[in-house]
């Protein structure tokens, strides 16, 4: 009966049939990572890619022409366009709708330009307020004092056959596509 | 007795743990590190196994989805037994949890602990900083209502205003467009799941660093780290004045972490659990959202800083204080530990700790924010109103009427924005007034356009009574010269 030698690791620099089965379980657990990673990714980045490709943003009705009388600003609200089963309430938006003349109106976004707490309208001192870190609007939207940089983001609208509809679809934040839409740009951009 | 003497060899012989556990308890400990100081590193793993242990209780019953999760912390709080007191126990634990890390943090730093062979220690320490901070908004989030909901817009807010990929990382951190059902379900895993899971691991990695390196002995004045003789010198300090960590060092451990429980505790049976507020309802505008206790320096700040420094300050700084965390122990890695010995250090700590108290002071009654229903609420004082002409009453009026009482307190009462004006007659003289009021300025809106001639008139007759009886209004000399010397009117006297 003969005993079997120890196998002892190769000391010697050329590649052993062993190590080399190790180096290619290696390559071949990385392609697989790579063959998983890449559904992983795209899953992980969806939220992003989504808003790349056919854009978040759609036409959304506020509400009848007459329910906005001229020369005021009035809360309305109106549904994301892009619902999803368990969002509840977060679906419901916020806007004030001012009138400026008959069919020339601004829609601003209820977010402070600052840092997006909902801002009050107060149409006796004609002045947005934000109850957060202070900024204040002058009624056309434009900054009138605090930490904001910038005015109150705007939604562009349209009047079509007595319905006033505006693009929606993203939290208005500085950087969103509302941002560059209508209204000032940022300083920085 | 000697049949779970028997089962106990059993296991052993499987397991092979009963000596490794012992040599770890049993560790020669420096005698003097049995201290009242060194206990707050187990205090707060004893709070994060509370966190553990009552987050799993409440995954129980909270369902993580945006249409339903207010209501079942409502069930938590007044349907299932006891519920409030598991929410209150986490609540209140979070704020033990944060609390006890930065005291933890401090007393490291001051005693030298961060020093050579200890960096990756610290270093480590500091993700578990970042990590319970991480775990502290991510959980106020969880608790979905009016604050967790404008907290998430402020959150993404700051997040667009990174160059470049702002957008993108709002929407990854948003789950989507806007904040709704993906935002609370990723905030869910990552309190649930990816947070805690790197929690422990690193937990894990900190305690394991320090039995292999020794706890820190007392720091003495004059005794120098160098790295060439410390290990040596902290060997022979540990077998010449060792003592076993179990029992020598762990009751003070014990008595702490029983201490810090009760006290969570009674404060959840006192104080109860936080919230939930109003519904996380984006139609509700009627709100105010704050942040929890521990982000509220941060709320006071981005309220302080002026408008163009806040992008570059909340992009720059953060990164910049980790960086400097991470970098400490290679920057002071040797020399003295004592903090008798470092004024710097002992400095620096002192002035974190007072910037942070005050910011979180001053957060706590907000006087940058306008009250909003202060010009509706509260009334002009009687004594500004007596013996006043139609014309200042009229003024009054206005003052309240537009919306002024918001940002300006008169008589102890109103926003704090602006200055109060119980004396601005004092400081500012007819026209000054006058041009202030029409074209703002300071941080103040221009109410040119909001305000009649008559209402301006009204308004700013009312606002030169505003002084103390013992002091005329402001006047301006040039103005006398030229039109006319006329005494002064006597407001009323207050």
């Amino acid at each position: 009966m003969t005993t079997k030698p120890v196998i002892a690791p190769s000391t010697d620099s050329t590649l052993s049939r062993r190590s080399f089965f190790m180096r290619l379980g290696i390559l071949f657990n990385g392609f697989a990572a790579m063959v998983v990673a890449v559904p992983v990714v795209g899953f992980l980045l969806s939220s992003v890619t989504r808003g790349r490709a056919n854009g978040y943003l759609s036409w959304v009705p506020l509400g009848r022409i007459d329910e906005f009388p001229e020369g005021e600003t009035r809360l309305a609200t109106f549904r994301n366009p892009n619902v999803m089963p368990t969002d509840g309430k977060t679906v419901d938006t916020a806007c004030w709708v001012r009138r400026v003349a008959a069919e020339k109106f601004q829609v601003f976004a209820i977010n402070c330009a600052h840092l997006g707490c909902p801002v009050r309208w107060f149409p006796q001192s004609g002045l947005f307020m934000c109850p957060c870190h202070g900024g204040a609007y002058y009624r056309d939207g434009s900054r009138a004092s605090g930490p904001p940089e910038r005015g109150l983001f705007e939604y562009p609208y349209k009047v079509e056959n007595g319905l006033v509809t505006i693009q929606a679809g993203e939290l208005a934040t500085p950087g969103a596509a509302i941002a560059s839409l209508t209204g000032e740009k940022p300083p920085c951009a | 007795m000697r049949m779970i003497t028997k089962m106990g060899e059993w296991f052993d012989h499987r397991l092979q743990l009963a000596a490794p556990i012992r040599e770890a308890a049993e560790h020669p400990v420096p005698r003097n590190t049995a201290s009242w100081f060194y206990v707050f590193g187990s205090a707060a793993l004893t709070v994060f196994l509370i966190q553990l242990v009552t987050g799993i209780l409440l995954a129980l019953i909270y369902v993580p989805s945006a249409g339903e999760a207010w209501s079942s912390l409502q069930a938590l709080n007044h349907q299932v037994t006891l519920g409030w007191f598991i929410r209150a126990m986490h609540g209140w634990g979070s704020n033990f949890m944060v609390a006890i890390v930065l005291i933890h943090m401090a007393q490291v730093f001051l005693f030298g602990a961060h020093k050579y062979p200890r960096e990756l220690t610290w270093i480590v320490g500091v993700f578990l900083l970042l990590m319970t901070l991480g775990m502290a908004f991510t959980g106020q989030v969880l608790r979905f209502d009016q604050d967790a909901y404008w907290g998430l817009g402020i959150g993404a807010s700051i997040a667009s205003r990174v160059p470049i990929i702002g957008p993108a990382v709002v929407k990854l951190m948003l789950g989507g467009p806007i904040i709704a059902g993906a935002t609370l379900s990723r905030f869910f895993a990552l309190h649930v799941f990816v947070i805690p899971g790197l929690l422990m691991g690193f937990v894990c990695l900190h305690v394991l660093m320090v039995l292999k390196l020794g706890i820190n002995e007392w720091p003495m004045p004059g005794r120098v780290v160098k790295r060439g003789t410390y290990e040596a010198e902290y060997h022979a300090l540990t077998k010449s004045e060792g003592a076993p960590f179990v029992p020598y060092a762990v009751w003070k451990d014990m008595f702490f972490a029983a201490f810090i429980i009760l006290a969570i505790a009674a404060c959840a049976y006192y104080f109860g659990p936080f919230g939930p507020t109003g519904q996380p309802d984006p139609t509700i505008i009627q709100t105010a959202p704050k942040p929890d206790y521990f982000f509220l320096w941060l709320y006071a700040l981005l309220s302080l800083l002026p408008p163009s420094l806040e992008t570059p300050f909340l992009l720059i700084v953060p990164p910049l204080v980790i960086i400097g965390l991470i970098l400490l122990p290679f920057l002071s890695g040797e020399g003295e530990k004592s903090w008798k010995r470092r004024p710097i250090a002992v400095v620096t700590v002192l002035m974190i700790a007072i910037t942070l108290g005050t910011f979180t002071h001053l957060a706590q009654f907000t006087p940058w924010s306008p009250h909003m229903n202060a010009w509706s609420g509260d009334p002009v004082p009687d004594r500004y109103i007596h013996g006043t002409t139609a014309l200042e009453r009229q003024g009054a009026l206005v003052f309240q009427v537009k919306q002024c009482r918001n940002c300006h307190s008169i008589g102890n009462t109103g926003g704090q924005r602006g200055p109060a004006l119980d004396s601005v007659a004092v400081r500012l003289t007819q026209d000054q007034l006058i041009r202030q009021v029409i074209q703002g300025g300071g941080n103040m809106p221009a109410y040119g356009n909001n305000l009649s001639p008559a209402e301006t008139t009204a308004l700013v007759a009312f606002l030169e009574t505003l002084h103390p009886a013992t002091q005329g209004p402001a006047r301006d000399a040039a103005r006398d010269m030229v039109l006319g010397y006329s005494k002064p009117k006597t407001g009323p006297q207050h």
